[in-house]
């Protein structure tokens, strides 16, 4: 199975065109969010207040980046464990969230969600956080500055290196 | 009676901190090269590749090897017949921790409170293990703990009748729940024994014994063995994404207990086991 490259953000048609079990090199641009900033994320939803970021059509890497040297657009920078946002996430993609980059297991909210929206759930390999480091070229933090490592990013990856867990069809790889 | 300065325990803690972060010991190194000789499924071997790569680029280019630098576990081995002097000792040691996340560009991960959740921003304090011991050296171990793989750690209190069998069990109830989650392929600590608290501290000190060295407890050593190959038949594989390669070793430390008990502790490592040492 020959590996594809795919661009960021993904259109309707490429997110569920992806299987469970193909590796794929994303490039382009995509959001970073873990834990403390989809808790902030969902409290403005249930506010009914506007978000910072329109995660319409997007991708969210779950990923805390170690700080970046000078020169260097970001610090280690490999996936976090996805079930955390689990309890956040069927929300976001009913609002249009489109792919999601992660590792470790999906709950079957999670997955149903998935297959209702036409998403895509990715995995990065865990623990390469030096590896995936040199394949984001850009790094900027867009909100919630204070939560540090937890801040909300806008990053471009270049044959950021991945692979499909979970489809639009409901396959999935664990 | 020997006068050891604590401000000599902060500059080695800040310098262990930056170096296990950047560069994995030998035994950990050289299981992971093994575990990509052996690996024979294709997802398996490529994810072993990448993380054989990632080694290679964290040394090379300053990046630490994964971006969860850990909470720092600090075990301090201290002779009693060494005099502290130059201050508080828990104080020296979170000195050694702040100025090596910080100085080490090391993510700080660590919240002052659990429910309130506010980041401390020097990833301080560390989770301190004193022990007295003979002598008059102090043996500092430290090793920063990714929550990835210790959020699918466990304790369960076993009846004494369920023997091996109820070991067993636990380890490799540990091991399924952990599957991809915990970044395998994983080290695993066992502590058996003991009560609650001895057995979650032995499983945690069974992390930092060099993979490769077995116990010294005879039916540790081959409960040990056994668990690995079945652990690697489990097919969870590197990443989880399927092959012959879950765990890169089991350790097994033991501990006598109570006539009523068999406490068994099992702390999931990934493969980003950081375990460093140095005597003063
Ligand atoms: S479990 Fe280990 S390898 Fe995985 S993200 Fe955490 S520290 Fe890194």
């Amino acid at each position: 199975m020959s590996d594809k490259i795919i661009n960021l953000p993904l259109d309707a048609e490429t997110a569920k065109s992806l299987k469970a079990g193909e590796y794929v090199y994303l490039n382009g641009e995509m959001y970073v969010a873990r834990d403390a900033a989809h808790k902030r994320l969902m409290e403005l939803i249930e506010e009914k207040k506007e978000l910072p970021i329109n995660i319409k059509g997007e991708t969210i890497y779950y990923m805390g980046p170690s700080p970046e040297r000078e020169g260097r657009p970001i610090g280690s920078a490999g996936p976090t464990t996805a079930g955390r946002m689990d309890k956040y996430t069927p929300t976001l993609l009913d609002m249009g969230l489109r792919g999601m980059v992660g590792k470790g297991k999906r709950s079957p909210e999670v997955l149903e969600a998935i297959k209702r929206n036409g998403a895509v759930y990715f995995a990065a390999v865990g623990g390469a956080g030096a590896l995936l480091s040199k394949r984001i070229t850009e790094s900027e933090i867009i909100c919630y500055e204070d939560l540090g490592a937890e801040a909300i990013r806008r990053i471009k990856v270049e044959n950021f290196p991945v692979i499909v867990v979970a489809d639009h069809n409901g396959g999935y790889m664990y | 009676m020997r006068e050891i300065d604590v401000a000599l325990i902060t500059e080695a803690i800040k310098d262990m901190c930056i170096e296990v972060n950047y560069d994995l010991s030998d035994d950990m190194k050289n299981a992971m090269k093994k575990a990509s000789e052996n690996e024979e499924s294709e997802n398996g071997k490529k994810i072993l590749g990448q993380l054989m790569e990632n080694l290679e680029i964290a040394k090379s280019d300053m990046i630490p090897i994964c971006q969860d630098t850990g909470m720092a576990v600090v075990f301090l081995d201290i002779g009693q017949d060494v005099h502290l002097t130059g201050g508080d000792l828990t104080e020296a040691v979170n000195e050694g921790v702040r100025r090596g996340y910080t100085e080490g560009y090391l993510r700080k991960s660590v919240v002052s409170d659990p429910i309130e959740r506010v980041n401390t921003k020097d990833n301080t304090p560390a989770v301190l293990h004193i022990n007295i011991i003979p002598g008059d050296k102090v043996n500092i171990r430290v090793a920063p703990k990714g929550f990835g793989s210790e959020n699918m750690s466990r304790v369960f209190m076993r009846k004494p009748a369920e023997g091996l069998d109820g070991i067993r069990d636990s380890i490799i109830t540990a091991v399924k729940d952990a599957g991809p989650n915990a970044c395998p392929p994983m080290v695993v600590g066992v502590g058996v024994g003991g009560t609650f608290e001895k057995a979650a501290l032995m499983a945690k000190e069974a992390l930092t014994r060099e993979v490769g060295i077995c116990s010294d407890v005879a039916w540790a050593a081959d409960l040990e063995k056994e668990m690995l190959l079945e652990i690697n038949g489990s097919g969870i594989g590197p990443g989880g994404l399927g092959g012959k390669i879950t765990a890169l070793a089991v350790n097994i430390n033991t501990y006598p207990t109570h006539i009523a008990g068999l406490p068994v502790a099992v702390n999931i490592c990934c493969h980003v086991n950081r375990h460093i040492k140095k005597t003063i």
